[in-house]
């Protein structure tokens, strides 16, 4: 008997368990996720002001977050953070993955330790760069204390500057983690095609320019990704380590969305704001799905 | 502040659970030691009155993470009976269309006559009570540390003129004149105090309740700004983000002299032992000594389901206003009570004085309300006011004409 029908029932249950177990979470992204993404879009073109209500106003909002120059300046510290963090935050980690790849002894211990700073919450990191930051309590206090008085760096201080605190902050956080990747790609890499190019003669740093990180193309669009949308959506950082200040020098568009939406009653603007950094994500991501998924359609 | 908002999660779980109608559940973030035993007291008169106490209270960020949370109580359908709300912020809500009409308690216990007009519109909406004054804090003072001023031959400044040629004594003596916190709300504290006191009340009435174009950029604007901006070198350069009470504390530990900031700072000095009148003084900012600027909380009451709730609601507008009430948060809180005729003498001097102070410039016409605390204008335009204030402050490159031009643009956001 059950061997009769072991294959029908085995078939049936391969067919709709996926499907079952996937349900509920898919139910969830749908209405959480997606849903709530156009509800947000819809409330982006309301007049909802403390709270959301349904009177359209087209693009009204929209002119409001443009002419505003706030929004500006976290529009444009967006990029200066984005870029340099993304961009510090790889160099550092692809460097410290290299050195450490070179069959070093205590590598365990030292991957651990670069590794150690994504353990924390960016709220720990925040705080605890504002306090090493801040003129009068770390590191210029500390120079101070040895002698050099005049040595200055105040950029927590200074609203010129104060984005670039952030910067430093993000790296010390996530290039370890950059990293960990980077080093796993490496280890995946074949020795066989290094010791060749060792036989031909190719100094080390030329082995690993021309050889091993074109070879790492994949670990490095992955990296991208997961570094481009921390940047894009990065609130928990600045809150704790500059609070968006001096004044709003060092506002970035998550902050300003929330302050427009749940402290200042201008919930449509709020809005508008979150629609930007969507579409701001989206720019990145649905190209780079678009390349992945062909790719591997081809493949 | 900032790391409080990580309470917020924690608050818009505990929203989640639903309050029985037939008890009184207040929304409000007194959740420090003074403030907390206010509360408890409040408590205790309703319990009298045979209600049960709910407390809903929400800690942080300056009543913004019980903001966040009281939306989500109202847009489900499920208000408190009172959340802490306070000044245009009550006409706000009452344009949402969820606020409560509490007149007839108004009329019963004479409201009109124990407020000052200036109050009492504040608190009603299209011209009924939808809210209850529970305090008032005087903003426009200036804290002062004595022994510092003797130390630089210097004496309490009662002019604007005088405020400098204190700050240039003490700098000689090699005193840091004033604790300053760089965050824009003190900012705008400071910026609300000097304003006054350059423009006097008719041009603190155009420029910040009726946000008048051509008060904004006014001279008398300019003016008001190259003030506020001749501040800066008296104070640290540390003092960006720096909290109020930390500022606070340098006066009290003698490592600056003065410091602008409304009467909670007292809190602050009596916790440390401090006495008023010898350890330090409380004057009213320079050239503001005939004005007021006021910082009122208020209780708003919310639309309920059914008339037990709402008798529940119209015994706790009664109780907040009682003289009971009003004497004993007070003193704890550090502001004064708001209805008239109150028995000061259990008061220090500093809040007799504001208590003396708030029913003569009441009768004058010099009270006003602190735009820096939300008493004045709808909190968009307030945060686009902050803005262009923090900006001016922190950037050296900006002149006060370019300032007041975004006054200008901050007054007609909306």
């Amino acid at each position: 008997m059950t061997q009769f029908n072991g294959p029908a029932q085995y078939g049936f249950a391969e067919r709709w368990l996926p499907r079952l177990v996937l349900a509920p979470s898919f139910l969830l992204t749908l209405v959480f996720v997606y849903g709530f993404i156009a509800w947000n879009g819809y409330l982006s073109f309301t007049a909802s002001r403390l709270l959301p209500n349904y009177e359209w106003v087209g693009l009204a909002q929209y002119e409001t977050l443009f002419a505003n120059e706030r929004a500006w300046v976290a529009v444009k510290n967006l990029f200066i953070f984005g870029g340099l963090f993304i961009g510090g935050g790889m160099a550092m980690g692809i460097l410290l993955a290299v050195f450490l790849d070179q069959k070093i002894r205590g590598e365990g211990v030292l991957r651990t330790l670069y590794l150690y700073p994504m353990a924390l919450s960016f709220i720990v990191t925040g705080t605890a760069w504002k306090w090493m930051l801040n003129p009068g309590l770390g590191l210029e206090k500390l120079v101070h204390d040895w002698g050099f008085t005049s040595f200055t760096f105040d950029w927590l201080v200074n609203p010129d500057m104060s984005i670039y605190t952030v910067v430093i902050a993000g790296i010390w956080q996530s290039s370890g983690f950059v990293m960990a990747l980077f080093l796993a790609g490496l280890r995946g890499i074949d020795d066989s095609i290094i010791k060749a190019a060792q036989i031909d003669g190719a100094s080390l740093p030329r082995i690993y320019w021309r050889i091993v990180l074109p070879a790492l193309r994949p670990v490095f669009f992955s990296t991208l990704m997961i570094l481009a949308h921390i940047a894009i959506k990065s609130f928990d950082l600045v809150m704790a380590l500059t609070g968006g200040g001096p004044g709003f020098s060092s506002d970035v568009p998550a902050t300003f969305m929330y302050a427009s939406a749940f402290t200042r009653g201008q919930m449509g603007v709020g809005a508008a704001s979150a629609m930007m950094m969507l579409a701001t994500v989206a720019a990145i991501v649905v190209p780079y799905l678009y390349s992945e998924l062909r790719g591997s359609r081809n493949a | 502040m900032q790391a409080l908002r990580i309470t917020l999660c924690a608050a818009t779980m505990a929203v989640a659970f639903a309050a029985n109608a037939a008890e009184v559940e207040v929304l409000h973030w007194w959740t420090s030691g003074g403030e907390a035993k206010a509360a408890a007291e409040l408590k205790k008169m309703l319990e009298a009155k045979g209600h049960k106490w709910k407390d809903f209270a929400v800690a942080g960020g300056a009543g913004e993470n019980a903001m966040t949370a009281l939306k989500t109580r109202v847009v489900s359908g499920n208000p408190p009976t009172a959340a802490q709300i306070k000044g245009p912020a009550i006409q706000e809500w009452g344009e949402e269309g969820v606020l409560a009409s509490i007149d007839d308690v108004a009329k019963k216990e004479n409201w009109d006559k124990l407020l000052p007009p200036v109050v009492s519109n504040v608190m009603k909406y299209k011209g009924s009570y939808v809210a209850v004054p529970v305090n008032v804090h005087r903003v426009n003072w200036l804290w002062v540390n004595p022994e510092l001023l003797k130390k630089a031959n210097a004496k309490a400044p009662t002019t604007i003129d005088e405020f400098f040629a204190t700050a240039e004594a003490l700098k000689k003596a090699g005193i840091q004149a004033v604790a300053y916190g760089g965050q824009p709300w003190q900012d705008a504290t400071v910026f609300e105090a000097i304003a006054l006191g350059v423009g006097g009340p008719d041009f603190y009435k155009k420029a910040f309740i009726q946000l008048d174009a051509n008060a904004l950029k006014s001279p008398t604007m300019v003016k008001s700004l190259e003030t506020y901006k001749r501040i800066k070198p008296y104070t640290d350069k540390n003092s960006a983000g720096r909290e109020w009470n930390l500022a606070t504390a340098m006066v009290i530990n003698g490592k600056a002299a003065m410091q602008f900031m409304g009467d909670w700072a007292k809190g602050e000095f009596l916790a440390a032992g401090k006495v008023p009148g010898k350890d330090f003084l409380c004057v009213p900012a320079p050239g503001t000594a005939n004005d007021y600027t006021f910082n009122i909380d208020s209780f708003a009451m919310f639309k309920l389901p059914n008339k037990d709730a709402e008798k529940g609601e119209k015994d706790f507008a009664s109780a907040v206003m009682s003289t009971q009430f009003q004497e004993v948060f007070n003193l704890n809180k550090g502001s004064i009570p708001v209805r008239a005729g109150m028995d000061m003498s259990k008061f220090d001097s500093c809040g007799q004085q504001s208590a003396k102070d708030f029913q003569t410039t009441s009768k004058k016409g010099t009270l006003l309300p602190s735009f820096a605390h939300g008493m004045a204008m709808h909190s968009a335009t307030q945060g686009a006011y902050y803005d262009a204030i923090s900006q001016f402050w922190n950037d050296d490159k900006m002149t006060a004409k370019q300032a007041a031009d975004k006054l200008v643009a901050a007054a007609k956001v909306q």
